[in-house]
């Protein structure tokens, strides 16, 4: 009675991730008490609903993208017995919603850590998705006594923040890395537990790198809002000094080169990433813009003046040089010595550009 | 699809083969097949694809692998330097992760 008055199943759930029944335990006179710990485990299903689907597009479109998580804790899928499989997993919705999604037809627990609403792989560089946490976790849902077995299945990436000797030194469990994607859950079962290379491997295919492109967009817009001030302010210069009625004439073919650069180093850049020249971002992000510059140059879209197409030339490949430099951070395959090395070559040069390009542009206005 | 590598010979990986005991765990973890078991002992067969992420490192239990971790990117970076910190990722909270 002890044991079980010291519990806390506290679930309350004011979010969506549809828990068919939970019980509030807070009473020990509540008979709720007196069931089996196992029954009192929250369950959800493997069903999506629309707003577990709109939730994901809105953290996509970094909306509300910190806030989006599930209570940590316990929780069953199917019917499962004390011999049924452990899955481990942060709680960041989206994460727990391709979890449970994937879990279809199992039987089995999901226990849910405090990663503070962010992804598995994110929170193990932090190391909220660590062996602290994890065996914390382990204790407050008295995991021992539910399941009769004494094994847990991590997602592969987990290993970035958890020890599993230190897990089974001070818990008993032990940690099985399983695969790096929910997707491939099931085969990995069916595999007899074993992942393939496959399953091990972290790949960027061009869908994961567009899904990532939203972010990125709105994660620079400060970016693009300062170059759209600056050289539309800068605009009105001309040959008798400044005036609103030039900027106002020239602003438009401004604001479309500034966003093709944008979009240039934060779409097209990471889209076309392995395709580009070079290993290093910014030296990618550069190659495109000069690409696309003497696209826009070819179509007499650039600039009105000798002058100005080579501001243009700097402003552009700074811009899309830094924005896919920035990249990085979503890349799947970047390290820290790496992107330091490339941004004490990369941002100098970028600055530089970016300066010399505002000179000649507000030069060039004087020569129209 | 062309296989994506990042600057050659960069990385702060280690391997102290003394120390290995062939477990394989590090094979296990590592996203990019950095490591191979060749004669009882770990390998280092793909260094250039190595990220840091300091996986391998956490989990081996005779503490034969080092790395200097931290995040490879480049606004991390940027906003660690502005405030003083040490890099910190913003997260862009990918699907893959999980």
């Amino acid at each position: 009675m002890k044991k079980i008055s010291n519990l806390k199943f506290e679930h309350k759930q004011k979010e969506n991730h549809q828990i068919i029944y939970y019980m509030n335990t807070q009473s020990i006179l509540n008979p709720v008490n007196l069931m089996p710990l196992a029954a009192r485990v929250p369950r959800v299903t493997s069903k999506l609903n629309w707003k577990d689907k709109l939730g994901a597009v809105k953290v996509r479109l970094a909306i509300n993208r910190y806030g989006y998580m599930v209570n940590p804790g316990l929780y069953a899928i199917g019917n499962p017995s004390r011999t049924s499989d452990v899955f481990v997993t942060s709680n960041y919705k989206l994460t727990f919603d391709v979890v449970r999604k994937n879990l279809a037809g199992f039987n089995a627990w999901i226990l849910v850590l405090d990663t503070k609403g962010i992804n598995v792989w994110c929170a193990a560089g932090k190391g909220t998705f660590g062996t602290v946490e994890l065996v914390k976790r382990i204790n407050e849902t008295s995991l021992k006594d539910i399941v009769s077995h004494q094994k847990l299945i991590l997602p592969q990436l987990g290993a970035v923040g958890v020890a599993a000797h230190k897990v089974k030194e001070q818990t008993g469990f032990t940690v099985t890395y399983g695969p790096v994607r929910a997707q491939d859950i099931r085969p990995y079962v069916e595999n007899g537990y074993k992942a393939t290379p496959t399953m091990r491997r972290v790949e960027f295919p061009w869908f994961e790198r567009l899904k990532l492109v939203p972010v990125e967009i709105v994660l620079s817009y400060k970016y693009l809002l300062a170059a759209l001030m600056l050289l539309i302010g800068l605009s009105g210069f001309h040959a008798g000094g400044y005036s609103l009625s030039v900027l106002s004439e020239k602003w438009v073919s401004v604001f479309a080169n500034v966003i093709v650069a944008f979009l240039t180093g934060t779409l097209l850049a990471p889209l076309l990433l392995p395709y580009l020249p070079f290993r290093s971002f910014s030296a990618k992000g550069l190659s495109v813009g000069i690409v696309v510059t003497a696209i826009l140059f070819a179509f007499n879209l650039l600039g009105i003046n000798y002058l100005e197409n080579i501001s243009w030339v700097l402003i552009f490949t700074s811009m899309s040089s830094f924005l896919s430099m920035n990249f990085t951070g979503a890349s799947t395959y970047t390290s820290l010595s790496g992107v330091l090395k490339e941004m004490k070559i990369g941002i100098p040069i970028q600055a530089a550009g970016a300066i010399a390009g505002l000179v000649l542009f507000t030069v060039s206005r004087f020569f129209n | 699809m062309k296989k994506l590598v990042y600057l050659k010979d960069v990385v702060t990986l280690q391997l102290d083969k003394e120390k290995c005991i062939a477990c394989g765990m590090c094979t296990k973890v590592c996203p990019h097949e950095v490591f191979e078991i060749t004669n009882r002992k770990a390998e280092i067969v793909n260094r250039d694809q190595c990220m840091e992420c300091g996986a391998c490192a956490k989990n081996c239990a005779s503490e034969a692998l080092s790395v200097k971790t931290g995040v490879g990117c480049a606004a991390g970076i940027i906003k660690g330097v502005l405030k003083g910190t040490e890099p910190t990722c913003s997260c862009s909270g990918s699907s893959a992760c999980c």
